[in-house]
């Protein structure tokens, strides 16, 4: 039978909701999920893991090196826990925590790695975007332990109604060969970018980050929606990075996203065009953008955001 | 300190792709080329470290074509130092690079490795980290900052939530994300004293290394299309349709 091992993402204290996710995308696969929850002083995590519906057993391990969540420490713990335990599959979230880890593991397995996967056709057989998403590539894995990361946005996030047993399982020695020294993370009360319901962003049409900021906030406060940008609007400094929607930043999926002042530039469509509606108001009738939007309005949006917000 | 800094030669960004009317595979005639945009930022750091005086030597490696030899050549004119074409003609997959370039590194003897963070065409992210487990180095992924601080350096990260810093211990490898730097623009001069730089190219069939691939392409599929929607005329028209016809809001 099919053994899966779901590598957990999260902070110590919370699970990450992208892990929910992965378990859906690993319930294509059949047969049994386990899910490995490792970090330091992380049992309330472990704790929220075990009820992750359809998860079958929850390995905890808890070591001061696995505070960090650095790849060099996770990878050498996840190679000994799929060779003891004889695991058939690894996935994880195709989140920079993914990214930066699987590679590490398929490496030390010796197996190729399936990066970004959108579907799950069956076991061994994936369906994976390139070319920035331009071409989606359907590929065939025969190898004995399938490595993968998975879109989060791509699949369902399943219930929290499991009871899974939490097991305890030994840290892999220690490499020693990084260390944290420190995370700036964005603080926001909004709902995150990746997981939000509704998305509200925008391009350099807004012309800087203090108008950004004056038109757009009060609508996200208005839609409780996540905000986002164009790398245009992050390059010209309105907004941090960890704002911009497109294949360079953050792949979004929301039931309405609402493209402000951005032209649609191809890499930015690549990033949000499996949301469920998609608003664009923009003053140029020949932006790209209205190409993809359900609901186009050419307009001023220094008046017509403004607008929304009140009649909202 | 040596760096090194692996290259590869792909369709060209601002090109359009498109897909072979059989689906076997990405139509790449008469396509412009160019270097991966994000091995051209890992190229001007390693210039920059060398201009800095931290780097002693740049060394560039491409594995590829014949012509792979231009994205090394482009690499020497901004100021790479020395360059290592292994001939391939076929793909190889991210494992079988980092095989290969496990190699060079054997070689070679840098003390840091910095690669793009992943290759615009098959968008894989891996290679970087492969090479880094194969050689039981720490790596720094997604990099907007790299500061070398005697037998470690310091890497700012670009994760999902904001950034982080590492301290790695050398030697490392180290992949660049966008914000690294802005790479410059070759000069004519400099491009004509490319011509002149050392270029070594051998077979990769040299190396005796397994390069097989473990994948196999099934299909190549343009995405599904989006369908356009209407223009609305007013906001009041917008708000209607968000509530009575998507009912979003």
């Amino acid at each position: 039978m099919m053994k899966t091992l779901v590598i957990a993402e999260h902070d110590n204290q919370q699970l990450n909701a992208v892990t929910l996710n992965v378990v859906d995308a690993a319930k294509r696969l059949g047969g049994e999920i386990d899910l490995l929850v490792a970090g330091e002083g992380c049992a309330a995590v472990a704790e929220q893991a075990a009820a992750v519906s359809d998860v079958s057993r929850v390995l905890l391990a808890d070591a001061s090196h696995y505070a960090g969540q650095q790849a060099e420490e996770l990878a050498l713990l996840v190679v000994e826990t799929v060779q003891q335990g004889g695991y058939q599959a690894v996935l994880a979230p195709s989140s920079t925590f993914g990214k930066n880890l699987t590679p590490r593991i398929a490496a030390l397995l010796d197996v190729a790695q399936v990066s970004d996967v959108i579907e799950i056709k069956a076991v061994g057989s994936y369906v994976r975007p390139i070319y920035a998403g331009n071409v989606m590539l359907t590929v065939e894995s025969a190898e004995p332990v399938q490595v993968l990361t998975v879109r989060p946005t791509a699949f369902d996030a399943v219930e929290q109604a499991g009871s899974a047993e939490v097991v305890s399982v030994a840290a892999a020695a220690a490499t020693g060969l990084s260390a944290l020294l420190g995370r700036e993370l964005s603080k926001s009360d909004r709902p995150e970018l990746g997981s939000a319901e509704v998305v509200v962003s925008g391009g350099r049409g807004l012309g800087d980050g203090d108008k950004y900021r004056q038109v757009l906030e009060p609508l996200a406060d208005k839609l409780g929606a996540a905000l986002g940008a164009s790398r245009a609007a992050v390059d010209a400094g309105f907004v941090p990075n960890d704002y911009q929607v497109g294949q360079t930043g953050k792949i979004v999926a929301p039931q309405l996203y609402l493209a402000v002042g951005i032209s649609g530039a191809i890499q930015h469509l690549a990033g949000m065009s499996d949301s469920k509606v998609i608003v664009a108001i923009n003053k140029d009738p020949d932006a790209p953008i209205f190409q993809i939007a359900d609901y186009g309005l050419e307009a001023d949006l220094f008046e017509a955001v403004p607008e929304l917000t009140q009649q909202l | 300190m040596k760096v090194l800094v692996p290259v590869k030669r792909v369709i060209d960004y601002n090109v359009k792709v498109r897909v072979k009317s059989d689906g076997s595979g990405v139509d790449l005639n008469n396509v412009k080329m160019a270097i991966n945009p994000f091995d051209e930022i890992a190229v001007e750091e390693a210039v920059r470290l060398k201009e800095a005086g931290t780097a002693t030597e740049v060394v560039v490696v491409s594995i590829g074509p014949k012509a792979s030899q231009e994205v090394l050549r482009t690499a020497l004119a901004v100021g790479a130092d020395r360059a290592i074409h292994l001939e391939s003609d076929a793909e190889l997959e991210p494992l079988a690079v980092a095989k290969c370039l496990k190699q060079v590194v054997a070689d070679e003897q840098p003390q840091l490795v910095i690669c793009g963070k992943q290759a615009i065409d098959d968008d894989s992210n891996q290679t970087g980290q492969m090479l880094a487990a194969l050689l039981g180095w720490p790596q720094g992924t997604f990099a907007s900052e790299v500061l070398p601080e005697g037998d470690a350096i310091k890497v700012t990260r670009e994760i999902d939530g904001g950034l982080e810093t590492l301290q790695l211990n050398l030697p490392a490898v180290v992949t660049s994300d966008l914000r690294l730097n802005e790479p410059r623009y070759a000069s004519l001069p400099n491009i004509m004293k490319a011509k002149k730089k050392p270029l070594d190219s051998k077979p990769v069939a040299e190396l005796g290394l397994d390069v097989a691939p473990r994948l196999k392409a099934v299909n190549y599929a343009p995405p599904a299309a989006r369908q356009g929607g209407i223009k609305v005329e007013n906001v009041a028209e917008l708000i209607e349709k968000l509530r009575q016809e998507a009912r979003v809001i």
